[in-house]
């Protein structure tokens, strides 16, 4: 299949989703995540409490091997067996005997998306075992004949109509008047449920957590259905990915703080079951229904706990998945993301889960190929990074597959960008993504020849042919280069203005590919305000941050961009220089991701050095910078005061959105800021054929509240490159930089 | 326990839209009796509290199928959260807090705790302890819930309302016998 073909079908599919599922889910995952956050302001020692979460996480799969072993020991001294599976199908056998020597018809399940991983239900169905999933959004999916599309709430993508279709449909005999409301809906299928659990012989359940210490299942739920399959029938089948395991029971304290805010956005969910099986709980025979329960015991209970591998002990090996098994599977990582909120887990999703944090379980579990299908929906824009309550670096574990991915990959057209492309990847990655991850090499070229490059590209011819070897829009309109770069300006005008001998401090503005290429405006913008408050401004050429190659998964290549910007700005910092970035998304190559390519010390002496413009600004006007040689305030007429600002996702993730928001308002405007975590751009994500509608939609909730009376006749601007660029497309008004109406004329 | 910890526990309580009484442990009874919905079944309460005639020990199957209130003890409860942990027992007070669609759940008021971290303090002990009991526990926060079709409803499997009845503490007998710290 060529390409422009797969690249074809993938658009066909996110449109399909996007119609079918797309409303549902961006409802839902939304409220979860607005949720989320006015969850956490509530919990005083929030960010202690993901620490210790880390913590806990990191050292249990440190100690994994111990663990398992003690777990073995508590669970099998409580009386119950722990079978640790190697795979799906060894644990899929060893549970079809557990049932066949219970001689068990009917299995009723709470939710587990290690079940569903394994795919337990075809195999004990296709030895004539009924299963019957008992989480009402499980059993939706069930009677549906469809898959998750959420790890947590599995039917997301459903609407109540479309339940209550479904279910006048499948159980019209069994009804006399159409169900309609949620109450209906929920009260038929717990009556229809209750009578399955009632006549039940094995119990399965997964579970959220397990303590080594006393062998105890935490399992996390609201609805009681776990509660009941595991008291209910004498017979209890635990299943869980070794990963679950943490010491003592005090260390669930954290996680229970933390999984409920983190995913669905309620404190805590309605039940934390701890069950240390065999529970001592007398089973509850529907069919001896005169006999006190309590003449049954714990003596009549039998527990397997299922421990799955499945590819978990190898990602534990692997420095670079490790990370994944820390996963508490709170969701958070899905509700956060923008682009998850549009199309949901069946587009954003593998095998079984779904999410940015899926990557990483598919890549471990399943294979690259599987991971490949979704893994380019991940933008990197790192929203999720904090949302994470054990903050796992999921865009980094999306860059790394990322990477992996494109080794794997050949092409018949790698001759055609060769010459563009001087980077450090092994031949034969997608095209697409060697040209943007080549990006400041396209950049370089097309300011020394334009603007011819400019009216070149964006002729028919020039954009057929992007689009289908490149796999570039056509819709988009392409970012015009400037033959006069932000350097080679700065060098005409002379240099700096203020003298280093009177400057009250001295600043290199960092020229990052846009800026120095194409939004140029917004670098002599940002010089005119270092200068006004007295600063000694430097811009030595330096290579590009290497944040281009990164988010197309060129790991090497970044890294390489990683050594050369530090080698030019060391003696900068040893000179006690500031380094000012205006794209955010660099700054935060230099804050988060040149932590992974640079030795530990000369990643935080750039950090501490570095600041985003906007940061900077601030911090100069705080420490005594006088606000009235910025702004020409008396040029501008009142309403241009009304501003709406777009922050920039990685900027939001580094905090830094309040200090530009801070420096406006000092300066006399009035700031509406967007609720929005992407603006769907998210570099050359937007630019690709396949995800230009995703793109826009993502977008349009940005452009919602810019054109709603709040939003409409403020003054437009945005902090990032792409943000710019993707506001231009939604909106009708011109946009900026913020530094752009903060620089003296 | 420190001032404040009960206050702060019935707004957590009144957030969950769930009730609660507050009484004297001779006056548990009645205040039970008029509280409940029968048919009710019930496990026994600690030693001192007794259960009103009407509440069904020892229920069987079709007892917990029929009963529309259950009554057991909470043996601790989080003031921040307004949860209350029922610990199973070989008597079924797992299952008669679960089926009924009305739990009543009667707490010593000295068993109130301030947050999470006491509760787990307290939970690990007990967990670890071994015995017949205390091995496993409901961490119980509101009634069932499920928003799974289409917005949030009570009642999914679980109770559909939950009361507590929060026992002023005869304060020699229950601190020595009920706090381990």
């Amino acid at each position: 299949m060529s390409k422009s073909t797969s690249r074809n079908e993938k658009a066909e599919k996110i449109r399909r989703l996007m119609v079918t599922e797309g409303d549902a889910v961006a409802t839902n995952t939304r409220g979860f995540n607005t949720g989320r956050y006015e969850s956490v302001a509530n919990l005083d020692d929030y960010e202690e409490l993901k620490q210790e979460a880390r913590a806990i996480k990191e050292d249990a799969i440190e100690r994994l091997p111990e663990l398992l072993e003690q777990v073995r020991e508590t669970v099998e001294a409580n009386g119950g067996t722990v079978y640790l599976a190697n795979d799906a199908a060894d644990a899929n056998r060893y549970i079809r005997e557990v049932c066949e020597d219970e001689a068990a018809e009917r299995v009723v399940k709470s939710k587990s998306m290690t079940s569903e991983e394994i795919e337990v239900n075809e195999d004990l169905e296709s030895a004539g075992i009924d299963v019957v999933e008992t989480d009402l959004g499980e059993w939706v999916l069930q009677v549906a004949d469809e898959a998750p599309s959420h790890i947590v709430a599995p039917a997301i993508h459903k609407s109540r109509q479309g339940i209550a279709d479904l279910f006048n449909e499948v159980f019209a005999d069994e009804l006399d008047d159409p169900l309609e409301t949620a109450e209906e809906l929920t009260m038929f299928a717990r009556e229809q449920l209750g009578e399955k659990i009632e006549g039940a012989d094995v119990g399965m359940t997964g579970a959220n957590f397990i303590t080594a210490d006393t062998g105890t299942l935490a399992l996390v739920t609201s609805e009681g259905n776990a509660r009941k399959s595991a008291v209910v029938p004498d017979t209890h089948v635990a299943v869980a990915g070794v990963e679950k395991i943490v010491p003592s029971v005090e260390d669930l304290q954290p996680f229970v703080e933390l999984i409920g805010r983190s995913g669905t956005g309620q404190d805590i969910t309605s039940y934390i079951s701890l069950l240390t099986p065999p529970v001592e709980s007398p089973p509850v025979d529907f069919a001896d229904d005169e006999t006190p329960i309590a003449e049954g015991s714990k003596s009549d209970r039998a527990f397997h706990l299922v421990l799955i591998d499945n590819g978990r002990l190898a990602m534990r090996e692997d420095e670079q998945l490790k990370e994944t098994l820390y996963c508490i599977r709170c969701s958070a990582c899905s509700n956060v993301c923008a682009n998850f909120q549009s199309v949901g887990g069946h587009a954003f999703g593998g095998e079984t889960y779904s999410g940015g944090i899926a990557t990483g379980w598919e890549a471990g579990i399943e294979g690259l190929d599987t991971a490949a299908e979704f893994n380019d929906l991940c933008t990197g824009c790192s929203r999720c990074v904090e949302a994470c309550p054990v903050g796992i670096d999921i865009p980094w574990i999306n860059t790394v597959v990322r990477d992996r991915i494109n080794r794997g990959e050949s092409s018949e057209f790698d001759w055609l960008v060769d010459g563009l492309t001087p980077d450090e990847e092994s031949g034969g990655m997608d095209l697409g993504k060697r040209f943007f991850g080549n990006f400041s090499t396209v950049a370089k070229v097309g300011s020394a020849t334009a603007p011819l490059s400019n009216w070149v590209a964006q002729t028919s011819v020039a954009r057929t042919a992007m689009e289908r070897v490149l796999g570039i829009d056509r819709r988009r309109e392409l970012p015009a280069f400037q033959r006069q770069t932000l350097v080679k300006w700065f060098d005409t005008r002379g240099g700096s203005r203020v003298d280093a001998a009177d400057a009250t401090r001295e600043a290199v503005l960092y020229p990052d590919l846009y800026t120095n290429h194409v939004q140029v405006e917004r670098g002599q913008a940002a010089v005119r305000a270092l200068e006004a408050l007295d600063v000694h401004v430097r811009i030595p050429d330096i290579s590009s941050s290497g944040r281009a190659p990164l988010s197309q998964g060129m790991i090497a290549t970044a890294e390489q961009h990683a050594h050369e910007v530090y080698g030019a700005l060391a003696e900068h910092v040893d000179a006690e220089r500031d380094i000012v970035v205006v794209e955010p998304s660099d700054l935060a190559m230099f804050d988060r991701e040149y932590e992974k390519f640079l030795p530990a010390k000369s990643h935080e002496r750039l950090s501490e050095h570095s600041y985003e413009v906007m940061e900077y600004l601030y911090g100069l006007l705080h420490n005594g910078g006088d606000a009235s040689v910025l702004r020409n305030a008396g040029d501008r007429s009142a309403e241009t005061d009304a501003v709406a600002y777009h922050s920039h996702c990685q900027q939001r993730t580094l905090g830094l959105e309040g200090h530009t928001v801070a420096v406006l308002e000092n300066l006399g405007y009035d700031v509406l800021t967007s609720e929005t975590e992407c603006c769907g751009m998210a570099g050359s994500f937007g630019y690709k054929s396949e995800y230009y509608e995703l793109s826009m939609d993502v977008g349009s909730r940005l452009q919602d509240q810019f054109t709603a009376p709040e939003g409409q006749g403020r003054t437009v601007v945005a902090s990032g490159t792409s943000c710019l660029e993707q506001l231009d497309a939604l909106l009708s008004r011109p946009t900026q930089h913020p530094v752009e109406l903060v620089a003296p004329k | 326990m420190a001032t404040g910890t009960v206050s702060t526990f019935e707004d957590s309580l009144e957030r969950l839209d769930v009730g609660w009484t507050r009484t004297s442990p001779e006056a548990v009874e009645s205040t039970l009796a008029e509280l409940i919905r029968g048919p009710a079944v019930g496990v026994a309460l600690a030693e001192s509290l007794s259960l009103p005639e009407s509440v069904r020990r020892d229920p069987t199957p079709a007892d917990l199928r029929e009963a529309k209130t259950g009554v057991t003890m909470a043996s601790l409860a989080i003031a921040d959260y307004g949860s209350l942990v029922l610990e199973s027992t070989p008597e079924g007070a797992e299952q008669v807090s679960l089926f009924p669609d009305l739990h009543v759940a009667v707490l010593y008021e000295s068993d109130i705790v301030d947050g999470m971290e006491e509760a787990f303090s307290w939970l690990g002990p007990r967990l670890r302890e071994g015995g017949t009991d205390g091995k496993s526990a409901i961490l119980a926060t509101g009634p069932s819930a499920t928003a799974d079709m289409g917005s949030l409803v009570r009642g999914a499997h679980g109770p559909k309302a939950v009361h507590v009845v929060i026992v002023a503490d005869d304060e020699d007998e229950n601190e020595a016998e009920r706090v381990d710290e």
